[in-house]
C-alpha cells in the first residue's frame, strides 16, 4: 500500500477540475546511489481516475514521469459532493486508490 | 483398451479439464476495459520505434493542439507540460520525449466525461523535442515543442 496522494476536485461551471499530487518515488533504473549501484527502476506504470465509481480516465505512464507524479484534468460535470477517485499501480505491483469529495 | 490405457486416457483428460478450465478463469478475470501497460511501447528507444508500439502510422502535425510547456526547463526532472486537443472526438493524448533514453513519457486514455486536456510534470535527460501525440477518431495527430534543459533529470 504506497503513500497517500493529495487530490483537490471543485466544481465550476459544469466543469470538475481535479489536481493530484501522487507520493511515488519514480525510479527510473538509471540513477545511481552514492555507492556507484543502479537504483532499480520502481514506477507507477497505471492510473485509473473515477467519478462516482465510474472510470472517467486511465493512464499508462512510463519511468520518466517526474518523481512525486503531478496529475490535472477535467472533467465534464460532476457537482459538489460527487466523489472522485484515484488508483495506481506501480511496476512492482504496489498500488494504491484515494479519494477526495468535490467541493 | 487394457486397464494401462484407460489410466492413460483418464489422466489425460483430467489434465486437458483442468487446463481447459484454468485458462478461461483466466480470461473471465475482471480487467478494466482499457488496455494493460504496453511495457513494449515503453521501452522504445527511437520515435519511429515508438509510433510502430504505438500503432501509429503517419502522425500529422496539427495547428488544433496546445502543448503548454516553458521554454526553458531549470529542473530537467520535473518538467510541466499540458496538452489541449481542440480535434473532435479526442480519446487519447500522450507525450513523447525525443531525446529521453525511451522516449514514450506517458499516456492518457480519455471517455467521451473528459475534457481534451491533460497536465502533468515529466523528467527530461537533456534539451529535447517534446511531442503530444492526440488520438482523435482513431487517426494519430501530433504538436511539437522545444523545451531547453539546464539540469538533466534522468538520473546522470
Amino acid at each position: 500500500m504506497g503513500l497517500p496522494m493529495k487530490i483537490r476536485a471543485a466544481s465550476k461551471d459544469g466543469v470538475t477540475e481535479v489536481k493530484v499530487l501522487m507520493n511515488h518515488v519514480m525510479e527510473t533504473g538509471l540513477r545511481k546511489d552514492p555507492a556507484g549501484a543502479l537504483v532499480p527502476a520502481l514506477f507507477i506504470n497505471e492510473v485509473t481516475a473515477k467519478l462516482n465509481d465510474k472510470v472517467v480516465m486511465q493512464a499508462q505512464w512510463g519511468q520518466a514521469v517526474a518523481k512525486n507524479p503531478y496529475l490535472a484534468f477535467k472533467i465534464k460535470g460532476g457537482k459538489a459532493g460527487d466523489k472522485v477517485s484515484i488508483s495506481w499501480t506501480d511496476s512492482s505491483g504496489d498500488s494504491r486508490t484515494d479519494e477526495a469529495t468535490v467541493g | 483398451m487394457n486397464v494401462h490405457q484407460e489410466t492413460s486416457r483418464r489422466s489425460f483428460l483430467r489434465t486437458t479439464g483442468l487446463l481447459s478450465l484454468a485458462t478461461s478463469a483466466l480470461m473471465l478475470a475482471p480487467r478494466l476495459a482499457f488496455a494493460v501497460w504496453n511495457k513494449a511501447a515503453f521501452e522504445t528507444k527511437t520515435l519511429a520505434d515508438a509510433y510502430k508500439a504505438l500503432g501509429v502510422a503517419s502522425p500529422a502535425a496539427s495547428a488544433d493542439i496546445q502543448l503548454i510547456a516553458s521554454d526553458i526547463a531549470e529542473n530537467g526532472a520535473v518538467v510541466p507540460v499540458e496538452a489541449i486537443s481542440k480535434i473532435p472526438n479526442t480519446t487519447q493524448i500522450s507525450f513523447l520525449v525525443e531525446k529521453n533514453p525511451t522516449m514514450l513519457t506517458a499516456q492518457f486514455d480519455l471517455t467521451p466525461d473528459m475534457l481534451p486536456e491533460v497536465s502533468t510534470r515529466i523528467k527530461m535527460g537533456q534539451t529535447s523535442n517534446v511531442i503530444a501525440l492526440i488520438k482523435a477518431d482513431g487517426k494519430f495527430y501530433t504538436a511539437t515543442k522545444e523545451i531547453k534543459v539546464t539540469l538533466g533529470g534522468c538520473g546522470g
